[in-house]
């Protein structure tokens, strides 16, 4: 039953885009659309459960008063081996996820979860939590993602079903992502109240 | 294992041991990528000289020129010859400074005579939704059959968005883009004009 509290943590009560408000950059810049979204969510996914289990293995090799430096070392590095791989082995996937990659070592998310909860936690849960997180976040983003696109470009995963003319720019705009994002969390919050 | 606690030789243990872990990493992934990455980059210059020259079958030439005075890069002009040794074309690959988000490359081929047979982006980072747009045919479908006589007043290629004054729609929202998108093109025939120069060519 914990573990599965664990689990579900990242998806609704300690949403990470919602309730945490972390990782904002990534949050507003991507999600233009619902697949931009979808694959930030995923790219960072991947590297939170795996720098969650990492941390969770060093946390008592890494002295309490040099955690930040040796904590961003490892994300640092982890999301440039992600990135070279990827490249070099998948060139597919590179082209669709090629833009976000280098942005998930940028994300607070990685280094909070780290911080908060692999660094303090067993590696089973720690990767647990970056399952649940990255889930959250995933979801999140392609949410944000799909309110601006049916706004502003009339689509939805690039299936346009508006006409062009009723497009909303400023959706697809900066502004667009900073309004959604305070509407969706208002919303949220709303439902989260205990009545 | 008990934590370590935070004494000098603790801590510069600590940060030494995983910065040499990651840099010893990194260098065994990045000597383990090298090759296939490269590859790959060749293999989509490959696809984007086909791209933009369709029906081209024969042999092609590159040669690297500096398009623009001013310029700080030289541009590729794959120089394409039909099987007789007459010329067919060219696929140039050009760059632009002028986008929104750094540098972005991309292919355009051009036939015999200097006009624009099709672009094809090879690498942009151009806001997604926006200024990505560059890819999508309803723009860069602009730039087939583009001859110099667009523009008979100008003594070379020059194209530019209907906001200033020229013949190219711009992308909504993305007009910087769009510029960029012709400051690469006119890049490319002024390229290709000065390879054929000083090859001798006339056109």
């Amino acid at each position: 039953m914990k573990k599965l509290k664990i689990l579900t943590n990242g998806i609704l009560k300690e949403n990470p885009t919602f309730v945490l408000v972390l990782g904002m950059c990534p949050t507003l810049g991507v999600t233009t659309s619902a697949f931009n979204g979808l694959g930030m969510g995923v790219a960072t996914m991947f590297v939170l459960i795996l720098s969650n289990m990492l941390i969770s293995l060093l946390k008592n090799f890494i002295p309490d008063r040099v955690r930040i430096p040796a904590f961003i070392v490892v994300i640092a590095t982890f999301v440039s081996i992600v990135d070279l791989l990827i490249k070099g082995f998948v060139p597919s996937l590179g082209d669709s996820l090629g833009l976000f990659i280098p942005l998930i070592v940028v994300n607070c998310i990685v280094l909070g979860r780290a911080e908060a909860f692999a660094s303090k936690n067993g590696v089973f849960d720690s990767i647990l939590d970056g399952i649940g997180m990255g889930v959250g976040f995933t979801l999140s983003l392609t949410l944000i993602g799909a309110v601006r696109e049916i706004l502003g470009s009339g689509a939805i995963f690039g299936h346009a079903f508006l006409p062009a003319s009723t497009n909303i720019l400023v959706f697809v705009l900066a502004p667009g992502a900073f309004i959604v994002l305070g509407l969706l969390m208002a919303l949220i919050r709303h439902i989260q109240q205990p009545k | 294992m008990s934590k370590k606690t935070s004494t000098l030789p603790n801590m510069l243990l600590a940060l030494v041991v995983i910065a040499v872990v990651a840099a010893g990493a990194l260098a065994a992934v990045y000597a383990l990528t090298k090759d296939p990455i490269e590859k790959e980059q060749q293999r989509v210059r490959q696809e984007a000289i086909q791209k933009v020259l369709p029906n081209f079958k024969g042999e092609i030439k590159p040669e690297s020129i500096l398009a623009f005075q001013g310029d700080k890069q030289e541009i590729t002009v794959n120089l394409a010859y039909n099987a007789d040794g007459s010329l067919f074309g060219a696929a140039v690959e050009t760059y632009t400074d002028k986008a929104f988000d750094g540098r972005f490359t991309i292919m355009v081929g051009f036939d015999a005579e200097g006009n624009t047979i099709g672009t094809s982006v090879i690498k942009a980072s151009e806001t997604p939704g926006l200024g990505d747009k560059i890819k999508t045919d309803e723009f860069a479908g602009q730039f087939k059959n583009k001859d110099k006589k667009i523009n008979p007043k100008a003594s070379q290629f020059a194209l530019k968005v209907v906001k200033d004054g020229g013949e190219v729609d711009a992308i909504t929202a993305a007009t910087i883009s769009s510029r960029a998108f012709c400051d690469a093109v006119n890049r490319a025939a002024k390229g290709y004009d000065e390879v054929l120069k000083k090859k001798g060519v006339t056109k």
